[in-house]
């Protein structure tokens, strides 16, 4: 029986060992994989492309990492999760970061116990339409029905927009993206509202995409950024840097095609930065061509941005905000020394 | 132990006289319960403390204080008033009352076409008896949650948007926004009409019990369903004629992109409640057939040479007899419906899953105390009903003279 108990505790033990390591890097390592929490599909930001494999710039951030830690940027297995289910899975952790169009707000990086690391997109909220309604502005909307994910700040902000603005309106709340473009598809909403990117990347889901409008206003800040679990600096260091490195390789001009040439650099900055000098990777806890294996993997912020969200990609989304701070948007990265 | 004390004395404390405690059954059958009672609060203890060292560790926020700070969204059909400042202890309650409300329509309907399926399948009639049958087995073998959105696609897809909406009587509007209907707004001595309304039930009662003992008596019917459908309709009626008619009512205007005034039923309300009504009225039609089987062939046979009718039958020899077989089994379908509309989720009907195991919880990240709230609430309204289905069970239980 002291046997029994004895397993039972063991058990209950082991059960917690997992949620509460610490030393989120060295699971990963002797896992072999990173676990990495995505959309259930959002095209340009996560979902699965024409060839079955996860594509995209929330995706590009967890194959930089895996090609950080591994050297090889397939070393990772990606967990769909609803807007509901996303806290819940890293919490428990079930994932090793959160790389899912998340907004960073005060409440989830306090109470929920969530580091995050620094925005990889900059969003806001916008309001999807259709053309024949003839409505320009979301001031006219008084009244409407509104479409939109449950579980996120979107439904927030719509209830402050509305009620600020001493206007009515019915909101429908589904748990996952496709049912809610389902639904307004349908015609049970005149108005989708969500992250202005994902009202282009959901304007393509529809039947007809010519015959919606997005609206100018845009409501909110939404800074989307990768999340990890409150207990581990050194691999909030890591997931923050990873993104760092491509926003500095960006501004340094080093791109996957002139990569082997930057490493013959001699600007001070750039030979930090690609481990021809120092020992940055090192302290990280990586190797120290940490940078290079970004790069090789994924390119740049500004190639990992052109290629899923920009004008490589069906989403055309300007750069906007997302401009390197050197050319007036906001993307700054701290430096590597 | 308890089986222990079932039986009578055991063999090793009968005449042999003094047994080692080793070998007393009592004293073992004790020792082994004690032992599983301590693993399992160890278990849970540990358990408990593991949850809340993680949660500390993390600096996830913990407690229910979370109820009582303001929830600011919204929700689209509450049975209560509710604004955006009501907190989440109010969203719970608007869950809980919302779930109810589907429970209690899809139990109703679910009943209805459950009888009149299963007594169908039974009929003499090929054409009846073969719909019956495919009624079952098209309902009972497909998933719930596909049946859901089954209905949820035909409405929102298949009806007018609310500029084209149908309308009745230029008061009764139907579009894919719901359905919008006058709502009763109560004028002055409405309250009257009220109170006229509840001594009307009492009265149509009174006439009942009075009519079920002048028919025990002399063996004379009295039309009591005729009688209570007049004084009910009839006494409000009049009541309100001498107040001068204080009820008014406010008609649904289309006004910019939906409807304004009235009262609504939105779409994912009735996909929900019908959904859940048919596909749990599938097995209900097989369970009243299987009762209905269970009476004897002689019960109505003996009924014919009596004299009754088809109808009365059924009705007065059959039903009730088959109900003792029917209720048990009912009560797990009324369970399962309760519970099955939990997928609401799906259709954004906001009951208690979608609104508060599912967005409160993603709002304050107190995954743990939200689940626990929600269970807790499922295993209520669960076992109430279940109390009331046993004591409607042995009320109608045949009683042996």
């Amino acid at each position: 029986m002291k046997k029994f108990v004895a397993l039972a505790f063991g058990a209950a033990v082991g059960i917690s060992a997992t949620a509460a390591s610490a030393a989120t890097l060295d699971d990963v390592k002797s896992r072999g994989e990173l676990h990495c929490g995505v959309t259930t599909g959002l095209p340009g930001f996560s979902a699965p492309n024409d060839k079955g494999q996860w594509a995209g710039l929330d995706v590009d951030l967890c194959r930089a990492l895996s090609a950080v830690i591994f050297g090889d940027a397939n070393k990772v297995k990606y967990f769909p999760l609803s807007a509901k289910d996303r806290f819940p899975a890293l919490q428990s952790g079930e994932i090793d970061v959160l790389s899912r169009n998340t907004t960073w707000t005060s409440s989830r990086d306090s109470s929920l116990g969530l580091n995050f690391a620094s925005p990889n997109y900059f969003d806001g909220q916008g309001f999807l339409v259709r053309k024949d309604l003839n409505v320009s502005s979301a001031k006219e909307l008084d009244g409407a029905s509104v479409c939109t994910q449950t579980g996120t700040t979107t439904e927030l902000n719509m209830a402050d927009y509305f009620r600020s603005n001493n206007m009515k309106y019915e909101p429908v709340a589904f748990e996952s993206n496709d049912a809610v473009v389902q639904a307004y598809d349908a015609g049970r909403c005149e108005v989708l509202t969500s992250d202005a990117s994902q009202l282009y990347s959901l304007r393509l889901k529809l039947a007809n995409s010519e015959d919606h409008v997005v609206l100018p206003e845009i409501i909110s800040k939404e800074p989307l950024a990768p999340a990890v679990r409150h207990g581990d600096d050194q691999w909030f260091d890591l997931v923050k840097w990873t993104l760092y490195g491509m926003i500095n390789a960006e501004e340094l001009g080093v791109t996957q095609a002139n990569l082997e040439e930057m490493k013959k650099s001699d600007n001070p900055d750039v030979k930090r930065l690609l481990g021809v000098d120092g020992n940055f990777g090192e302290q990280l806890g990586v190797s120290n061509d940490w940078v290079v294996r970004i790069v090789t993997a994924v390119g740049n912020y500004g190639e990992s941005f052109e290629r899923n969200v920009g004008t490589g990609s069906p989403l055309k989304i300007e750069r906007g905000l997302n401009k390197l701070w050197t050319q007036g948007g906001l993307q700054y990265a701290m430096p590597v020394r | 132990m308890s089986v222990q004390e079932g039986i009578s004395p055991s063999p090793s404390t009968g005449d042999s006289g003094r047994v080692s405690l080793v070998n007393n059954p009592r004293v073992r059958g004790f020792i082994f319960q004690l032992i599983t009672a301590i693993i399992i609060a160890v278990v849970l203890y540990i358990f408990v403390t593991n949850a809340q060292t993680n949660l500390r560790s993390q600096g996830i926020a913990t407690g229910f204080g979370f109820l009582d700070q303001p929830a600011s969204f919204d929700v689209n059909q509450s049975l209560i008033e509710f604004t955006q400042n009501a907190t989440y202890g109010r969203v719970l309650l608007v869950g809980i009352l919302n779930t109810l409300l589907v429970a209690a329509v899809g139990i109703i309907l679910a009943t209805i076409i459950g009888f009149m399926v299963g007594i169908a399948r039974l009929s003499p009639n090929w054409m009846v008896r073969t719909l019956g049958t495919i009624y079952v087995e098209v309902t009972r073998n497909l998933p719930p949650l596909f049946q859901i959105f089954f209905w949820y696609v035909v409405l929102i897809k298949f009806s007018p948007s609310p500029r084209d909406s149908f309308s009745l009587f230029n008061a009764f509007f139907y579009s894919n926004r719901g359905l919008y209907m006058p709502s009763v707004v109560l004028g002055n001595g409405a309250i009257f009409i009220e109170l006229s309304i509840v001594i009307a039930v009492v009265l149509a009662l009174v006439v009942r019990y009075w009519a079920r003992k002048r028919q025990e008596q002399t063996g004379e019917q009295f039309p009591v369903l005729w009688t209570a459908i007049g004084l009910i309709i009839g006494l409000p009626l009049i009541v309100s004629a001498i107040f001068g008619f204080p009820i008014t009512f406010d008609v649904p205007e289309l006004g910019g992109f939906n409807f304004r005034g009235g009262t609504r039923v939105i779409p994912e309300f009735v996909a929900l409640t019908w959904a859940l009504s048919i596909y749990t009225a599938g097995f209900i039609a097989e369970i009243v057939r299987a009762g209905i089987m269970a009476v004897s062939h002689g019960q109505t046979e003996a009924a014919g040479s009596l004299g009754l009718r088809p109808g009365p039958t059924l009705r007065l020899v059959v039903i009730p007899q088959a109900m003792r077989v029917i209720i048990p089994p009912l009560t797990s379908q009324y369970l399962n419906l309760t519970k099955n509309s939990s997928l609401a989720v799906a259709v954004g009907y906001p009951e208690i899953t979608a609104i508060f195991a599912g967005t409160t919880l993603n709002q304050t990240g107190q995954a743990i105390e939200v689940i626990a709230i929600t269970m807790c609430v499922y295993l209520t309204i669960s076992i109430v009903t279940s109390i009331f289905m046993n004591w409607y069970n042995r009320r109608v239980a045949l009683v042996e003279r």
